[in-house]
């Protein structure tokens, strides 16, 4: 055996660190606390590294019994064949079981960020998709992936956040939230969000799939893709969505995603790294946020927040 | 960028890019999570210390600086407006303020750190008590040329009741006053002369200038006359592991897991202390024994476990045992009781007035619960405690509590989590107050004074009630259900007999009672099997208010 595997196997040997163990405890607390408290919760599930790591925890916070909740996907019709593929297998595989929703209206109405511009198509598909498919199963709580490093609205958002009967949040009024005494009290048609893993960040995200070997989807891992080249951004092909410029055509490049999403929104980015140290590595270096690399967030200033004020998680 | 950077060393700290695999999990094994709150007046920098925290450690990236850089607004008179990173809302980049608390995140090589920027306008002190609640050190900004402000103090006093141990006096803008000593000096000697009643462990102060970076991660050269660490290092070598770790072991019961008739495991985190294999527990409130007979995981099974670790456990013998129940060691037990006084943050417009009824959330106990007496309000200018009527948004003070079921706590100054608790509205289901328990109330009542229906109410855990039922065999199903969940219930067909019963405090269930304040069950569309029927009707008197709510039902297995 060489002596990098000795050494990282050295390290599995010793179990979480210590940040990272007060980081999972307080997540399988506030699961749990879900659970507990709500009548009928669903987890969302993006099928993306956070989506992974929150299934894990939600795994440990019942073993051994089953997840009492659904897994529920909100599918736009332009996720990556590889993003379906993992979402069909894995859940199902840990004995999970996954819901899925679609605004089948908008889908049929040929909603496209082409034609109605980034911001209008996600809300249709995304955020209308959201409410719809949570209205339908009658959830009162759903768990959302979403980390306070990953944008500054985000960054202001409570663990339990409280939505309106339209699922809005009101970021000047937000629930006091002390110690990890959540408040789940609601009435009828108002619902919680719940982010188990608000105080994690990239890397913990990937240190954690590293040290509890937790499967992720492919398009993580660098290998030759045909991407269309514009520029810095490299943009995938699938689903055909953007038109080529003249003389474009899709090229092999060595690349992997940092973030997934919907293929036209979602840029890769150049690299090598094909493994989850490599990966790691990687972010050690890299200097740039891993959304940069998302369309949506940046259609206008504070474009997240906005979204979350019309129901988006 | 390049005036800025050009402007700044970057700590040894900072240089973590560029490590191998096999070093960075050598160097995380080994990291503990600091988690700090900074607060203090408006404009005394708060966000511009953690713009330059952030940026000196290397924890923004490139491209949320270019945002910032691009940004319509900069209230800095520096090249690049830091705050504009952890504003992260529009009404907060537009009126120039910080209305909520905003959580960042970096770490270096020794440290992960978890900051909760807190809001400085009085009036988001509920916010800035959000982010104080989970921090085991505060950093409190004074602008060198303001001094200690009514804010600093109202802030520095809630950080102590917080049970903040540490607290980091952070003199900034000390550039604009050519880093004098003297001005340094009397604010540090200012905030002592306050402070120093608190009971914080330890007061550290630090001359610094957030926007220049001047004592931030490296001491600087233009303040020869402070000898002490910068707020790098002693963010670096402060205690990161909260007290709870050696307090008595709590373990307050969050959720049974039942997946078969052959485990039944009580879920819950740690609240502190060590529980290991074998040792004995009492539960509470009951009193029962049992040992620990294993600790479960999802990767099998633990020795022993500390807080504030989420476990399982397995218990040697069956016990009845659910959501809001404690384990403990016998003889180190909590102390139990329905009375007590407590600080209070008090957090929302609506008054607090004596008599208010709340919903307490207390580790994982939802229950029923009045306002008694509000002792006393604290003046945060001259820091003296008076007699009140009532609390106002954002007043402290000292409240007397009674809970309609026994609390299991500590002292909050010995115990943040099993000591803490919220009280929720009712109505507006808001978090109306965030409470610390002082001490238990032992209520000596003088023989002569008469027992009332409340009192009664509050010892049965739920409120008296006759009930009309004419269905027998119903009714006989409802007095086991209500019995074996603790009521005080009988069931009797004799009407001056149920009468009585029903003044004494019981809940009376008879097929023919005639009586204007009977409940009719006969009237309720029941469905037909007689087991949805009875939830039907537990549903029912909670909505009355009979019964508690949700106390019939919480704490269910899978």
């Amino acid at each position: 055996m060489d002596k990098r595997v000795i050494t990282l196997l050295h390290f599995c040997h010793m179990g979480l660190s210590s940040h990272l163990r007060d980081l999972e405890a307080e997540s399988i607390h506030i699961i749990r606390e879900v659970a507990a408290e709500f009548a009928k919760p669903v987890m969302l599930y993006s099928i993306g590294k956070d989506s992974s790591v929150m299934l894990r925890l939600a795994q440990k916070a019942f073993y051994p019994a089953p997840i009492p909740f659904p897994l529920l996907h909100v599918d736009t019709g332009y996720k990556f064949r590889e993003m379906i593929e993992f979402r069909d297998w894995y859940p199902k595989s840990i004995g999970c079981e996954l819901r899925v929703w679609r605004n089948e209206e908008a889908i049929a109405a040929g909603a496209s960020p082409v034609k109605l511009g980034t911001s209008k198509c996600c809300h249709l598909l995304k955020t209308r998709g959201l409410l719809g498919a949570l209205e339908a199963g009658g959830y009162d709580a759903a768990f959302g992936g979403a980390r306070r490093d990953e944008e500054k609205s985000r960054a202001k958002e409570r663990i339990f956040s409280f939505r309106d009967q339209f699922g809005q949040w009101d970021p000047k009024n937000q629930r006091p939230e002390l110690w990890n005494l959540y408040n789940s009290r609601i009435d009828k048609g108002q619902s919680i969000r719940v982010f188990p893993l608000s105080n994690w960040t990239e890397l913990d995200i990937w240190h954690y799939i590293h040290l509890e070997k937790i499967p992720v989807v492919p398009l993580y891992f660098a290998k030759v893709r045909e991407m269309i080249v514009r520029g810095d951004s490299l943009i995938p092909p699938e689903h055909n969505v953007y038109p080529l410029l003249p003389g474009e055509k899709p090229q092999p490049v060595l690349c992997r995603m940092r973030s997934i999403g919907c293929t036209p929104c979602t840029g890769a980015i150049r690299s090598e790294a094909d493994t989850v140290p490599k990966i790691i590595e990687e972010l050690l270096a890299l200097r740039r946020s891993e959304r940069e690399y998302r369309i949506i967030d940046h259609d206008q200033e504070g474009s997240m927040e906005l979204k979350k004020r019309e129901g988006y998680f | 960028m390049a005036a800025v950077e050009s402007n700044i060393e970057l700590s040894p700290s900072a240089k973590q890019a560029g490590l191998t695999i096999e070093e960075f999990l050598e160097q995380e094994a080994k990291k503990e999570l600091l988690r700090f709150f900074t607060c203090g007046s408006v404009d005394d920098g708060k966000s511009t210390l953690i713009g330059r925290l952030l940026y000196d450690a290397r924890g923004i990236y490139e491209d949320q600086l270019a945002s910032i850089q691009t940004s319509k607004v900069n209230r800095s008179t520096g090249p690049i407006d830091f705050s504009l990173l952890t504003d992260g809302l529009r009404a907060e980049r537009e009126q120039g303020i910080t209305i909520d608390v905003a959580y960042r995140y970096f770490s270096t090589p020794k440290r992960k750190f978890i900051i909760a920027d807190t809001p400085g306008h009085e009036q988001y002190t509920r916010n800035m008590a959000t982010g104080a609640s989970t921090a085991s050190l505060a950093i409190v900004l004074v602008d060198a040329r303001h001094g200690v402000l009514p804010q600093t103090r109202r802030h520095a006093t809630i950080a102590s009741l917080l049970g903040i141990p540490r607290v980091v006096v952070a003199v900034n803008k000390m550039d604009l006053l050519g880093f004098r000593e003297e001005v340094y000096r009397q604010i540090v000697r200012d905030f002592h002369a306050f402070a120093d009643t608190l009971g914080f462990e330890q007061i550290l102060a630090i001359p610094v200038s957030a926007l220049e970076g001047d004592n931030v991660t490296a001491r600087s050269a233009r303040t020869p006359w402070y000898d002490g660490p910068s707020l790098m290092e002693v963010l670096e070598t402060a205690p990161a592991s909260s007290r709870d770790r050696d307090q008595p072991a709590r373990f307050p019961v969050q959720y049974v897991i039942r997946p078969n008739q052959d485990f039944r495991g009580y879920a819950g985190q740690i609240a502190s202390g060590v529980f290991r294999r074998g040792d004995e527990v009492v539960i509470l409130p009951s009193g029962q024994r049992s040992r620990i007979a294993s600790i479960v995981t999802f990767h099998g099974e633990l020795e022993e476990a500390t807080a504030p670790a989420s476990v399982t456990l397995t218990l040697k013998d069956e016990r009845d045992i659910s959501r809001g129940d404690l384990l403990a060691h016998p003889g180190q037990e909590p102390q139990v009781a329905r009375q007590f006084e407590a600080d209070v943050v008090w957090m929302v417009e609506d008054a607090l007035t004596t008599g208010r009824n709340f919903l307490l959330k207390h580790t994982t106990q939802l229950v029923n619960a009045r306002v008694t007496s509000i002792e006393s309000r604290l003046d945060i200018a001259t820091m003296e405690r008076s007699s009140a009527h009532h609390l106002s948004l954002n007043d402290i003070g000292v409240v007397r509590i009674e809970a309609s079921r026994p609390i299991l706590f500590d002292p909050y100054r010995l115990n943040r989590a099993t000591g803490s608790f919220i009280l929720i509205d009712p109505i507006s289901n808001l978090t109306a107050g965030a409470g610390m328990i002082r001490h238990a109330i032992q209520r000596k009542t003088q023989d002569d004074v008469p027992v009332t229906p409340a009192e009664r109410a509050a010892r049965n855990h739920h409120a008296p009630a006759l009930l009309r039922l004419s269905d027998r065999e119903l009714a006989r199903r409802l007095e086991r259900r209500l019995f074996d969940h603790g009521c005080q219930v009988v069931f009797s067909e004799d009407l001056s007999a149920a009468r009585g019963l029903f003044d004494a405090g019981l809940i009376v269930i008879s097929p023919a009672i005639d009586d204007p304040s009977a409940l009719d069950l006969n009237a309720l569309p029941l469905p037909a099997s007689a087991a949805s029927a009875i939830d039907a009707i537990v549903d029912y008197l909670e909505q009355k208010g009979v019964l508690e709510s949700g106390s019939l039902n919480l704490g269910e297995g899978i």
